[in-house]
């Protein structure tokens, strides 16, 4: 594992346009309730322009970034041996149907504990416009018993 | 709308929402296909057992998912989820035949009357066992 990942800046991913049946599939696969999630009538009577992602969704921009990370030759980082410690998501506004979403990753800690590396992955989700829309942040532990 | 001074009628330790998500491989699958996660551990029994798994697990985003949307529907509007955050602390295994059973309780851990915010503690659990440690959501009340 390697601790200069941390400072080392990652270029913002390429926009993902946020499709209004991918957020439909999203919710029913998290077993989503919420008519706005899936309804764009429901969605436009509370102000929404379209259907409305679950809380969770972000992880799907989030992981264009912990591509990145996985892909950088001198990260020490091997997916099989990646399991997912922790996970956060501080939002501005929800995600709709239609918004094009931009993620910039920032490594933010590695911290070696016996033969494990805990990596802290920030990714900042900013739209067209360039507004903070979420801040999603993932603990990645890496195993060392490779 | 009138005037009036909300009130809000909660206090910490309300049980605001609960749920009972049985979950089978089919949905692994799913959220698999929806959240573009093909991590063989969630469908392959070999996979998982080759890393040394107890079995075929589910998705921990797909636990962390799922165990928002009580809260969801209890607030009403995605726009009051401010922010949500977990720690996976014991994995899913999810059974062939008879899948698994994740519960979640929804309780008031804090509470801000005048900014009319709460933090919601989860408590998500399977066969008795908590899954998930330090679940939280920042709520604007409802």
């Amino acid at each position: 594992m390697n601790p200069d990942l941390v400072g080392r800046v990652f270029a913002p991913t390429k926009p993902y346009l946020v499709g209004r049946e991918k957020v439909r599939e999203f919710a029913r696969a998290v077993f989503a309730s919420d008519p706005k999630n899936v309804d764009v009538e429901a969605a436009a009577a509370a102000g929404y322009p379209d259907v409305v992602a679950p809380p969770t969704f972000a992880i799907v921009v989030q992981e264009l970034t912990l591509a990145q990370l996985l892909a950088q030759d001198d990260a020490g980082i091997e997916l099989t041996h990646v399991v997912h410690g922790e996970q956060r998501f501080d939002y501005s506004r929800p995600i709709v149907a239609g918004d094009e979403l931009t993620a910039q990753l920032n490594v933010t800690s590695v911290k070696t504990l016996g033969g494990n590396a805990m990596v802290t992955a920030e990714s900042v989700v900013t739209d067209a416009a360039g507004e903070h829309v979420v801040t999603a942040v993932s603990v990645l532990v890496v195993r060392g018993d490779a | 709308m009138s005037d009036e001074i909300i009130v809000h009628e909660y206090a910490v330790g309300d049980v605001v929402a609960e749920a009972a998500y049985p979950i089978t491989r089919d949905s692994l699958v799913r959220y698999a296909g929806a959240s573009g996660d093909f991590n063989a551990i969630h469908y392959r029994d070999d996979v998982a057992a080759s890393v040394g798994l107890p079995g075929v697990l589910a998705h921990g985003m797909l636990t962390m998912g799922l165990a928002v949307q009580p809260v969801v529907d209890w607030v009403g509007d995605p726009a009051r989820i401010t922010d949500y955050q977990v720690r996976f602390t014991r994995p899913v295994v999810v059974d062939p035949a008879d899948g698994a059973v994740i519960s979640v309780l929804a309780k008031i851990g804090q509470l801000d009357e005048e900014a009319g915010t709460a933090r919601v503690d989860l408590t998500a659990t399977v066969n008795g066992e908590t899954v998930l440690g330090k679940a939280q959501v920042r709520v604007l009340l409802p």
